[in-house]
């Protein structure tokens, strides 16, 4: 096994962590923005070093700019979302309404 | 390689079935989503794991479409206002 490989899984050892650390949060913390902190680590760091992980898997550069993109996408979809959520939790509006 | 590719791809499915508890019990509807866009987060790391893996890389443009989408479905669920019926 060349190093390539080796720094490869470990970057994507890292990020399996931070997503099950993600998901134990989510689970187990008290209250709904701690849950929120918990989920947006998950969301960023976690799958940023997936991605990580994969680049020096890439055959050519344009999958690895997708890989990229892709990270970009979800880092400022998880922002937007956060904030939305703790605005929402907030005011108060539209909670406990079943 | 692939082995260990599909290994940490099994944990990430392990974490959206975990994630599953926090929908069935989320207290508040912002808990349920919020375990909604971990599980998406997670599919997408698990379609990226699995594109090297079954060497389709098609499957990165289906991870693209899935990030696009779960930004839309937390904006979506914001915009929810209640309405009181009576009034």
């Amino acid at each position: 096994m060349d190093p390539v490989q080796l720094l490869s899984g470990a970057f994507l050892l890292v990020g399996a962590f931070f997503f099950i650390a993600g998901t134990v949060g989510l689970i187990r913390l008290p209250d709904r923005f701690s849950r929120l902190h918990a989920l947006t680590k998950a969301d960023n760091v976690g799958l940023g070093f997936i991605v990580l992980g994969l680049m020096p898997l890439t055959p050519d550069l344009f999958y690895g700019l997708k890989l990229v993109l892709v990270w970009l996408l979800v880092v400022i979809a998880g922002a937007t979302g956060a904030h939305l959520i703790a605005k929402r939790a907030l005011r108060g509006d539209g909670e406990d309404v079943l | 390689m692939n082995a260990f590719l599909l290994a940490v791809a099994l944990v990430l499915m392990a974490g959206i079935a975990a994630g599953l508890i926090r929908v069935a019990i989320g207290p508040t509807p912002s808990d349920r989503m919020m375990a909604a866009q971990l599980m998406g987060t997670s599919g997408i790391g698990v379609i990226l794991l699995l594109a090297p893996v079954l060497a389709v890389p098609a499957l990165i443009d289906v991870a693209l479409i899935f990030s696009l989408l779960a930004a839309v479905a937390v904006t979506a669920f914001t915009r929810r206002r209640v309405t009181n019926h009576g009034d």
